[in-house]
């Protein structure tokens, strides 16, 4: 009876949390089907003819780097090189969805108090554990539908496997997630390590597959995005990979509700440690770096890392695309049309200056997060002028672009050894495109604080144009509406200043007009 | 006496909400200003106004002799704002946010601030997630109070306080107002302002409806008079200015104009008087016949 009681309301809370995520979660799923279903199409377009597969599974069967990056290759039918392609990304992307929708409905509630109304009504102890669980189940399990009946038609078997397994990769991640909410006091704090148990997984993953060509190597099989290769979806699946899942699933969630059962509601067996009794904060500035700098270490940690890998792949780029006519094409209309190691350098970087304009976008939108929650009315009703408050952190939005490309130069710099310069001058140049981006998020926040959360739109919308773009060889219109189309293709051609220049002018313009909308308007919150 | 805030004709609308409708508040330096009115009033946007963060739509708005608006950061140099509902950065400690607000102020007194720490029992290592509502006010105040400034605008900052942190918080306004401070206290607790305050204004639909010292306001009242009288009442009822006349064979109780209150006691004396009690308005009674003629306006 006590544990059906510990249930009541599991139902309401479901629906409730369902109702709250009907905007973000759908997207996410949306993402990661559309990412999975447009494959097999391009990979047909990509690896046409059997001599070109076979190319191709010779390729990851030798080289190292580029299973670390992507994983083993078990069959060259378009089923099995579509999951080959996206398996792992897929995997990723269904973990975090599910980590997300965990923290958010049980860490997030108690940490901003509304949990304990909530917990005060007819509720039983486990029934927001319950519900947060389920809610990422039917976004799992509505995930799995749509990538089972998209991919039907390479093989029932496969497609069932492959929709199975990234389901059960984002549950593995569900309950993780639910285990770390236990012991840590903030729903930030949580997410972040839940976030990087998830990138172990990745680097264990990617350590195996380099060191093996068959998913055979312990160090994969110590990570579940390791056993959702070596379920090996239309490749004689090995159903009972699943049990791991299964397993690992039911053990975590155990875990969960013994934590949970034995802590207060808002308690946590990480409890926050005291901070100074005086402080040496004396500015908006110093303010603005106190509250990003976390963010900012985070992101230079991730690109210099990039670098390195990137960098170490480059090495073996020439020979990986060398023979596929149609990657080369690719690779070229990425990365511009000199030799092909600067090719792969230039898109690679491209593709780092299109995830630095997401960093620039989260660094801006800062202030709106700042506004909204009330915590910078006081202070603007200190001696701190609106413009100088912004200048703080977009000091940080603007100079932290720069320093997290220049690092991924440097990491460049380690992996690969070579053109240091000009690879240098590559990642700098981005930067005016990245400006751009961070200027429509001020221009939005400026003049619309309602609409700034748009400004990310904007940002996924250029990623997708510079990351599918090249592929679906898209018309030059559809290119050229971002900014990072724009540039000129680092380090195999020629600087052409021309496009830089009004790139900048046009960052200077979004920023200024944004700076000069959030002077004259009323403060929200 | 010069004006620390003069308001005249203020207007601000959010869409078709008119959350001011016309406003009027004067506060002399110097003095503590009880700012009240039912909640929706408009007493945050005319605060949210008179700090810059609002722009009004049109009337009149001065701080410290300078415009809220253009003038904003020097005028906020010399005020410490306390809002309502403070939040904090759930990283920083209570302390770190105390001195960084001071410092963005005029400055910050160290001794005073250690002061306060001790009175309001408030533990300035916590971090900001961890502390309670009540906590995070405290957090405020003890910035507030101990910043080097000139006019404090408390909006409503003793919500969450228990009552002797109510008691401290109260001790504290006397000690800002003797050291010559302006404070513009807007609040709920009536017991509160009329400890506290020198003059009042009260605000409904976002206009004055009434502003003077409590003496004055009084004087517009009624108060309440029951007595024990020798005989049997005469001539009460027919008197200009009584209300809600109630008589119990020889015990009469009464609510009376405060300008007919002599007619009312020569009145009484002439029967000849036992007993008698006589009560002031309380600010509450005041405060309550606004709202409740809001309410029936409705």
């Amino acid at each position: 009876m006590t544990s059906l009681s510990g249930l009541a309301g599991t139902g309401t809370l479901l629906r409730f949390a369902l109702r709250r995520d009907r905007v973000t979660t759908p997207v996410w799923i949306a993402v990661n089907a559309l990412m999975v279903l447009s494959m097999p199409n391009t990979l047909k377009s990509l690896y046409g003819t059997a001599a070109e597969r076979a190319d191709l599974l010779r390729q990851v069967r030798t080289n190292a780097s580029f299973r670390a990056l992507i994983g083993p290759l078990y069959d060259t039918s378009i089923g099995g090189l579509t999951a080959w392609r996206v398996g792992v990304y897929a995997g990723l992307l269904m973990a975090v969805t599910s980590l997300l929708i965990v923290v958010r409905h049980t860490r997030d509630e108690e940490e901003s108090g509304r949990a304990e109304l909530v917990a005060s009504g007819a509720v039983g102890r486990r029934a927001s554990l319950t519900a947060a669980l389920l809610t990422a189940a039917v976004a799992n399990g509505v995930t799995a539908l749509l990538v089972t009946a998209g991919l039907a038609g390479q093989g029932a078997a496969g497609a069932l496997s492959f929709g199975l397994g990234l389901a059960a990769t984002g549950m593995v991640f569900a309950t993780t997630a639910a285990i770390v909410a236990q012991l840590t006091e903030s729903a930030r704090l949580a997410r972040g390590l839940t976030s990087a148990v998830l990138g172990a997984a990745f680097v264990l993953r990617a350590a195996g597959d380099s060191a093996t060509a068959d998913g055979g190597s312990a160090w994969t099989w110590l990570s579940p995005l390791g056993w959702l290769e070596n379920l090996r979806p239309f490749a004689a699946e090995r159903w009972w990979v699943l049990l791991l899942f299964a397993a690992a699933v039911l053990l975590q969630g155990v875990a969960a509700y013994v934590l949970a059962g034995r802590r207060d509601l808002g308690m946590s067996f990480f409890p926050t440690r005291p901070g100074p009794a005086t402080g040496r904060l004396g500015s908006a500035a110093a303010l603005a770096w106190r509250l990003q700098r976390g963010g900012v270490l985070g992101w230079s940690l991730g690109f210099f890392l990039a670098g390195v890998i990137y960098g170490g792949l480059t090495e073996g780029a020439a020979d990986l695309v060398g023979d596929n006519p149609n990657a080369r094409q690719i690779f070229e209309r990425m990365g511009g049309q000199s030799g092909l190691t600067d090719a792969f350098l230039a898109s690679m970087v491209g593709m780092l200056g299109l995830i630095a304009a997401l960093y620039v976008v989260a660094s801006v939108l800062r202030l709106g997060t700042e506004e909204t929650s009330g915590r910078a009315e006081p202070l603007l009703a200190c001696q701190v002028s609106r413009l100088r408050w912004a200048a703080g952190h977009l000091t940080i939005a603007f100079a932290g672009a720069a320093l997290i490309m220049l690092l991924a130069g440097a990491g460049f710099a380690v992996g690969y050894g070579r053109q240091v310069g000009p690879i240098l001058a590559a990642c700098l140049v981005q930067l005016p495109a990245v400006w751009v981006i961070g200027g429509v998020a001020v221009l939005l926040y400026g003049v619309a604080p309602r609409l700034a959360p748009a400004a990310w739109g904007v940002a996924v919308a250029v990623l997708l144009i510079g990351w599918v773009g090249p592929a679906l060889d898209a018309p030059r219109l559809v290119l050229d509406l971002s900014p990072f189309g724009h540039l000129p293709k680092l380090p195999g051609v020629e600087m052409t200043w021309g496009p830089v220049l009004v790139l900048l002018a046009l960052a200077t313009a979004l920023t200024a007009a944004g700076l000069a909308g959030l002077r004259r308007r009323d403060l929200t919150g | 006496m010069t004006k620390a805030i003069t308001v005249a004709g203020l207007h601000k609308s959010f869409g078709r909400t008119h959350a001011l409708d016309g406003l009027d508040l004067t506060v002399e330096s110097g003095e503590v200003h009880g700012f009240l009115g039912p909640n929706g009033a408009g007493k945050s946007t005319t605060i949210r106004v008179l700090l810059g963060l609002l722009r009004a739509d049109s009337g009149a708005a001065q701080i410290l002799g300078r415009d809220p608006w253009t003038d904003a950061v020097e005028v906020h140099r010399r005020i410490a704002y306390v809002p309502g509902d403070v939040t904090l950065w759930r990283n920083l400690s209570g302390g770190e946010v105390i001195d960084l607000y001071g410092r963005l102020r005029g400055g910050l007194d160290a001794r005073r601030r250690a002061d306060l720490l001790d009175r309001f029992e408030l533990d300035p290592t916590k971090k900001g997630r961890t502390y309670s509502k009540g906590n995070r006010q405290k957090v405020a105040l003890v910035a507030a109070f101990a910043s080097d400034v000139d006019l404090l605008i408390l909006d409503e900052p003793t919500s969450g306080l228990d009552p002797l942190m109510e008691e401290v918080f109260q001790r504290c306004v006397e000690e800002e107002r003797d050291r010559g401070r302006t404070i513009l206290l807007s609040s709920h607790i009536l017991s509160e302002v009329e400890e506290l305050c020198d003059r009042v204004s009260i605000i409904r639909g976002g206009r004055t409806v009434e502003a003077g010292s409590l003496a004055d306001l009084r004087h517009l009242t009624r108060t309440s008079v029951t007595a024990e009288l020798a005989g049997p009442p005469n001539g009460l009822a027919h008197l200009p200015g009584v209300h809600d006349l109630d008589v119990q064979g020889r015990r009469i109780r009464l609510q009376v104009d405060s300008d007919q209150l002599t007619a009312v006691l020569r009145t009484l004396s002439e029967t000849g008087v036992r007993s008698l009690t006589s009560t002031p308005p309380t600010l509450e009674e005041l405060f309550l016949r606004h709202y409740q003629d809001e309410a029936a306006a409705r």
